[in-house]
């Protein structure tokens, strides 16, 4: 589609002429985040430096009707910064300034184009961190955070974003300016922070965010446990809650994904376990010591096979090292995968993932498991070749089949990687008509037009009839072409 | 012991509807004080009542929105475990539903997160009489609008809390709280400065020239501490932070109006008359101010907000007022989930 003139000229009176592409080579680096599977090149892309030129966008957008989608780092991984036909791309990534690192406030104030581990850095001379730590957060930036409300390892014990944010300026599509929340956490009205965190781009754009900074721990221990059985191990982890005991993280890894790791980055991870528990524990050094006795007391008793405890911080890192890379490390085990992100009841582990091994086998597609045990979030990766024909759909079908799991134990499709246009489908199983008009109002009330990232985060009900539609089909899915997960 | 009254909750609230009644949504009818004065009829919520579901390896309770806090807390108890931002119950007959509509936590707030980051999912009712649920029993979940935590805080305006689901956390191994005595300069200082500390604080306060700060942890842990922080080690700690969550505490008695600051970190001392009680990490500031006082402006003035906690008679606006932006989108938020405007109508603010 040819860009409107009038919007264009616009734009490039506001951002100047360098900060306005429209030319296919100029805009296609911007045609997906990392779900890389949906494709659709921006007509045009804006660059602004300044929250006064994102305000300059939103109002030239409002006047000329046109879709505005906000975009940080691209490291979304469900669609939510995938362009909109005809619309324009707003790109964030200029606005990258720590405005203050405040260590007497323990807080930092960002623009939304700083990446979640610049911000850890530049507060590490202070003896202070920011605690969410998404697998990404060397590039994904503290815009994208807010707008996905992103998690990590770390955040069983130290919260999401949203437990770690203090306030957002925001721009809204109507030209106004709002303050969300504010420096001391506390705001009259209405909780409108929690409501914008997570909501993908729909509601506003943040143009600065303030975070909370956490004093980092006095001692931090990590302990590794292998198990002979995935039951044993998943069970593990609720005994280790029930105690009393909230770890740091506790992450778990099933065979395929320990042996991929351990081939890729030699974390001395054991190949011949059927799973594998990582369980951090930070705090005071009496408090880590005593909750370190306890768990490996713990882990025994649950019948691991074996226990290793990181000698120094460089030890730990290595371990660490193997799950964080355990995406791409799966990812060579075959042209392609697909990556899901339930959140289940922790009690339902063990005959969860028992029967997410059966529906792999039953597909003819490997899974591998690799995911926040701690807090019942799953990320199941299905591993195929997108080159097979009825590869992708089968893929499809298994993704859909495991989301569904996940809610009928009563968990939901997605615990930190968002809807975007990924799990669109699957939200019409989580959710009834009601609740979906009820966020459509919401989202009337911030964006009466649907200017901002149209058709993300919340399906219509026409789609919704059409999924269960689908559904009934036994998953022949009709449409390839259209986004669903 | 599950009573399940969402058939009748749901029949009055359209009927108020039809009518054009208003309601005044009544739990323990504990907190009847805090927002503006309003008129209805009251929607009493004690009969739906119940914990539904509590499994301690989950770090989840849920429960009916009648629900008494101290059936919640002793159930907790009994498992280990607590409502890690200590809600204040003012009132023997306190409930879930409204603990959450006023959004207030205890002492811990500062070190805990607000009761907002506690809420993971909730039903609702909404002033039209739909029955909507949203969020879940699960520690992440990012579909869909936060509306659960929309509600933390609400006030009622938007819709009945039928059910909520918290995030709940193990008890501490111990606690212990020193006593120092300094004047509200070097209080403000010394509780700024713990606060930034990797110390394990959950409780701060100021009140008659003395710092109290509560810790948390193992009995080594503790020792260690007293070493370091120094101060006398307070006999009845659980009584001390209890009068101060409850308002039990001689400096909220008599019958002047009771003023509620939150400010910045490191605010300086408010342009206020009288000593304060100070909370948490020094963020939140509590007066006792002569009747037709305002304190907004001297919360302003630093950065802040001030409520009108407690008055003695129809104060009019009790909250700080919201920028014009702000409140056209409460009023919009308000007519997508209460058309009708029948629900807690005014608490927050004249008109929404």
């Amino acid at each position: 589609m040819t860009p409107e003139p009038a919007l264009v000229g616009e734009l490039k009176s506001a951002l100047g002429a360098d900060a306005v592409l429209v030319s296919a080579e100029a805009c296609a680096p911007f045609e997906c985040d990392a779900l890389n599977t949906q494709r659709h090149r921006p007509d045009i892309v804006a660059l602004p430096r300044s929250a006064e030129q994102v305000m300059a966008v939103l109002g030239a957008c409002r006047r000329h009707a046109t879709p505005v989608v906000a975009r940080g780092a691209g490291t979304g991984l469900s669609g939510g910064a995938l362009p909109v036909a005809g619309g324009v791309l707003l790109v964030l990534s200029r606005l990258n300034r720590i405005v203050e690192v405040d260590p007497a406030r323990r807080l930092a104030r960002v623009e939304p184009g700083v990446t979640n581990l610049e911000i850890s850095q530049a507060a590490a001379p202070h003896g202070l961190y920011y605690a969410p730590d998404p697998s990404s957060q060397v590039a994904c930036t503290i815009g994208g955070n807010v707008a996905e409300n992103s998690g990590g390892v770390h955040c069983l014990k130290h919260g999401l974003t949203v437990h770690n944010l203090l306030a957002v300026c925001v721009a809204t599509i109507d030209g106004e300016w709002l303050t969300l929340g504010s420096d001391s956490g506390e705001s009259p009205g209405l909780s409108l922070l929690p409501l914008f965190t997570g909501s993908e781009g729909m509601l506003g754009v943040a143009v600065e965010a303030t975070v909370q900074l956490k004093p980092l721990p006095e001692r931090v221990e990590l302990v590794m446990a292998a198990f002979g059985d995935v039951r044993r191990c998943a069970d593990a982890v609720g005994r280790v809650i029930a105690s009393g005991i909230v770890p740091a993280g506790l992450e778990m890894m099933d065979a395929p994904a320990i042996r991929a790791a351990e081939a890729f980055v030699r974390c001395g991870y054991p190949t011949d376990a059927a799973a594998l528990l990582l369980c951090e524990l930070d705090g005071l050094a009496h408090d880590v010591q005593r909750e370190l006795d306890a768990v490996q007391a713990l882990l025994r008793d649950c019948g691991a096979t074996s226990l290793h405890v990181a000698r120094d911080p460089a030890e730990r890192l290595r371990m660490w090292s193997g799950r964080k890379s355990a995406f791409p490390a799966v990812g060579r085990l075959a042209p392609d995968y697909f990556c899901m992100d339930g959140t289940i009841p922790r009690r339902h582990l063990a005959d969860v993932l028992e029967r997410i091994a059966g529906m792999s086998q039953a597909a003819g597609l490997p899974v591998a498991n690799v995911f926040h045990a701690g807090d019942g979030n799953l990320h199941p990766l299905i591993l195929f070749d997108a080159g097979q024909p009825g590869e992708v759909e089968r893929a499809e079908h298994l993704g859909t089949e495991i989301l569904e799991l996940c809610v009928a134990v009563g968990g939901t499709v997605t615990g930190e990687h968002g809807v975007g246009v990924e799990k669109l489908g699957p939200m019409c199983t989580q959710f009834g008509t009601d609740e979906l008009e009820a966020f459509h109002a919401v989202k009337r009330v911030f964006d009466p037009d649907g200017l901002l990232n149209p058709g993300k985060a919340i399906p219509t009900l026409a789609r919704c009839a059409d999924y269960g539609a689908m559904r009934v089909h036994g998953g022949k899915l009709p449409f390839p072409h259209l986004p669903r997960f | 012991m599950d009573r399940d009254a969402t058939t009748a909750l749901v029949e009055r609230v359209r009927q108020a509807t039809a009518d054009k009644a208003p309601l005044r949504i009544v739990g323990g009818d504990s907190k009847r004080f805090y927002g503006r004065a309003i008129a209805g009829e009251p929607l009493a919520t004690r009969e739906h009542s119940g914990i539904l579901r509590h499994d301690p390896a989950e770090l989840v309770l849920t429960a009916r929105g009648g629900t008494p806090l101290a059936e919640i807390e002793a159930e907790l108890t009994s498992k280990g475990q607590r409502l890690a931002f200590e809600p204040p119950h003012f009132g023997p007959g306190a409930t879930l539903g409204g603990a959450v509509a006023c959004g207030l936590a205890g002492p811990s707030r500062a070190w805990s997160g607000p009761l907002r980051d506690f809420v993971l999912g909730a039903r609702v009712l909404t002033g039209d009489g739909r029955v909507l649920r949203f969020g879940g029993e699960v520690m992440k979940n990012v579909a869909g609008y936060d509306v659960a935590r929309l509600m933390a805080g609400s006030l009622g305006i938007l819709g009945v809390l039928l059910d909520v689901s918290l995030k709940v956390l193990p008890l501490p191994p111990g606690e212990r709280t020193l006593a120092l005595e300094m004047d509200e300069a070097a209080a403000l200082a010394r509780l700024a400065e713990v606060a930034r500390s990797a110390l394990p604080l959950s409780a701060g306060a100021w009140v008659d020239g003395c710092t109290y700060l509560r810790f948390e942890g193992s009995d080594a842990t503790l020792d260690d501490l007293r070493r370091r922080v120094g101060g006398e080690v307070l006999t009845d700690s659980r009584g001390f932070w209890m009068s101060l969550r409850e308002q039990a505490h001689p400096f909220f008695g008599g019958e002047q109006p009771l003023w509620r600051c939150t400010v910045p970190p490191l605010a300086p001392r408010l342009s206020l008359e009288g000593a304060p009680l100070i909370e948490w990490n020094g963020l939140q500031r509590w007066y006792r101010c002569l009747p037709g006082a305002k304190a907004f402006d001297a919360a302003a003035a630093v950065g802040g907000y001030a409520t009108l906690f407690r008055q003695a008679a129809d104060a009019g606006e009790v909250f700080t007022p919201l920028p014009a932006a702000l409140l056209r989108l409460h009023r919009a938020l308000k007519r997508e989930f209460d058309p009708a405007g029948i629900l807690n109508h005014g608490r927050m603010y004249a008109d929404l």
